[in-house]
């Protein structure tokens, strides 16, 4: 039995940005649909500027969505308030890009690791914080010592996990992780991300994994989306996405990847030229310009998401 | 920041000495102050018309004014005089300039408003306008404090707010607000707690641009009463002197000049240690 824990329902999103004297305004989410299943990792991966970070930050109201719904376990989260809000905080959690800009200096890690509980006055007495603090933290695979330590004093890998505890604790749902790995050089990037697999277990967190790194999505993930330009270009489970990648975005992607064998390559798939202006957007299929298989009608109309061979795999394409 | 802390901040002294002895002229300052009526040989107020304009000499080390009053335990008795000016316009500046400056970042509508205020005061040269204020307010120890303070306020909240505009934006300050902390929260755990360091910096300029402030207004017969012993009192009563009785003017000048110059070195120091720029030269810490 599958329950839907976080739907994301025509998310839109814009921001006002001045570029020159001009105002524009930019539409960062322009339509994102997702939902993630209790106990899973859905991947979004895209390039920089396609909107995957502001998907996430609107999901824990960083900013504020135009128009959408996002439901937590059938409550609305945009209209939450009071204790419904309080409780919601506390189930939705982030972990952040940069360990290094994450944590407070000058607060101790145990203070941050703390904080959702402090703010949310869940701690009955010290004791119980301190238990809870040292708890976490050996969870992360840290020693409890960490707690009296600032982040000064620990290496990227080390506040990087301090930025994971403080997103476990107290207990949380469904961790939003941007871009987690992406600061900490490989070695480390590989023991978080088995570290964040392990506490998914553990916790049995749902986990929506954003990143623009295909090959760490594809680690992690159960389901990935793609987006491109503020949408969905495709959506299915993690192995289909790496073995038969279908819009020519993704293929794009895939391409990128750097190969131990440079035989294996997938030919044809480079991407050329850079992503359209956000400040004026084409009609049509955003990836046109780019796109090998374009055709007329990419030009005049946007594609829609739809089904495509098995796999329940969706993909916004008119010449799929 | 306990023991690791004050070695910290000790460093960027012990590695210049010039500003070591910055800090300890300001030491003994201090000590001047407290124990004023223990370290002044004479009563600063005790008139001895025989003994007028006395050179420096053995019995007066700093020689006697026109009344017959000793000029070194006048000048000792005026260190108290300047702490209480720099300590009070370094806090009014703080009192005024925290809240303005942070409200002003976290709310930006009222915030642009006020800080064009700021901006409207900070126009004004800070000694005319700390006259303008006397003038309006009247002469007294406490408006001297307000009229130099004003002119500080204007810089000390323009720093705070620029500091807390960067703070808001700052990652863990989103992680915190994506956890549901209201402003209250932020301003106590996140905000403050990282203005303590460059305000130190900035509250020892501000105490020793307080010092030549208050030196002018007392000068000009606008600060402190005449009969209260302070340095700019002593050189505006002996200015007719200045032929016949220069060291009356030379030590409290000298003594005015030593604090801010004091002061300025221990700013210097506390600014580098704040700088990482700095910091590898002068303390060896990366």
């Amino acid at each position: 039995m599958t329950t839907t824990i976080l739907r994301v329902s025509d998310l839109k999103t814009s921001f006002n940005v001045k570029r020159s004297g001009r105002k524009y305004r930019v539409n960062a989410v322009d339509g994102v649909s997702l939902s993630l299943v209790a106990g899973e990792v859905l991947g979004i991966v895209g390039e920089s500027g396609c909107g995957k970070t502001t998907v996430g930050r609107s999901i824990v109201r960083l900013v504020q969505p135009d128009s959408g719904a996002i439901e937590f376990k059938d409550t609305d989260v945009l209209s939450a308030r009071g204790q419904t809000l309080r409780e919601m905080r506390l189930n939705l959690r982030m972990v952040f890009q940069d360990p290094y800009a994450s944590l407070n200096p000058r607060r101790s890690i145990g203070d941050s690791v703390a904080e959702a509980g402090d703010i949310n006055k869940v701690f009955t007495s010290r004791a119980e914080r301190a238990a809870r603090i040292a708890e976490t933290l050996t969870a992360v695979g840290l020693e409890p010592s960490f707690a009296t330590r600032y982040p000064h004093e620990l290496s990227g890998g080390q506040r990087q996990r301090a930025g994971i505890a403080r997103a476990i604790l107290p207990a949380p749902a469904v961790i939003i992780a941007d871009e987690p790995v992406s600061a900490l050089d490989v070695s480390v990037q590989a023991q978080v991300l088995n570290l964040m697999m392990d506490l998914r277990e553990q916790l049995g967190l749902s986990m929506l994994f954003i990143s623009h790194d295909i090959g760490v999505i594809g680690q992690i993930s159960d389901r990935v989306a793609v987006m491109y330009m503020g949408r969905v270009v495709e959506m299915s489970g993690a192995r289909s996405i790496l073995d038969r990648a279908a819009h020519p975005y993704t293929r794009a992607l895939m391409a990128a990847v750097p190969r131990p064998d440079p035989s294996q390559r997938i030919a044809g798939a480079i991407e050329t030229g850079e992503p359209p202006s956000q400040f004026n957007r084409p009609a049509g299929c955003a990836y046109a310009a780019r796109c090998p298989l374009v055709s007329e009608r990419c030009r005049a109309e946007v594609p829609q998401l739809r089904p495509i061979g098995a796999d329940d795999k969706v993909v916004a394409c008119h010449n799929l | 920041m306990s023991r690791d802390g004050i070695t910290m901040w000790l460093t960027p002294f012990l590695a210049r000495p010039i500003a070591l002895i910055g800090l300890c002229v300001l030491l003994a300052m201090v000590i001047a102050a407290a124990f004023a009526p223990w370290l002044a040989p004479y009563d600063p107020y005790a008139i001895h018309p025989v003994s007028r304009l006395m050179p420096p000499d053995a019995v007066h080390w700093f020689g006697t004014d026109q009344f017959g009053r000793d000029t070194l335990s006048r000048a000792i008795y005026s260190a108290r005089m300047a702490l209480l000016i720099g300590a009070g316009v370094v806090l009014f500046a703080l009192i005024t300039g925290i809240p303005i400056g942070v409200f002003s970042a976290l709310f930006p509508r009222l915030g642009h408003v006020l800080m064009r205020m700021v901006d409207v005061l900070m126009a004004f040269p800070s000694l005319l306008l700390a006259l303008g204020l006397i003038v309006i307010l009247g002469p007294s120890v406490a408006n001297s404090i307000i009229a130099i303070g004003a002119g500080y306020m204007t810089t000390t909240t323009r720093i705070i707010y620029g500091l807390a505009l960067r703070l808001r934006a700052e990652t863990y300050v989103e992680a915190s607000r994506s956890m549901g902390s209201g402003t209250g929260w932020l301003v106590v755990k996140h905000i403050l707690p990282n203005l303590i360091s460059p305000l130190l910096v900035q509250a020892s300029f501000v105490f020793a641009f307080a010092q030549l402030g208050a030196a002018s207004l007392d000068f000009l017969g606008l600060g402190a009463p005449p009969d209260i012993p302070s340095w700019g009192n002593m050189l505006a009563e002996s200015r007719t002197f200045i032929t016949r009785a220069p060291w009356l003017l030379f030590f409290p000048g000298m003594m005015i000049v030593l604090t801010a110059f004091s002061l300025n070195l221990v700013g210097d120091a506390l600014r580098d240690r704040l700088d990482p720029r700095f910091r590898d030269v002068f303390s060896g810490e990366g």
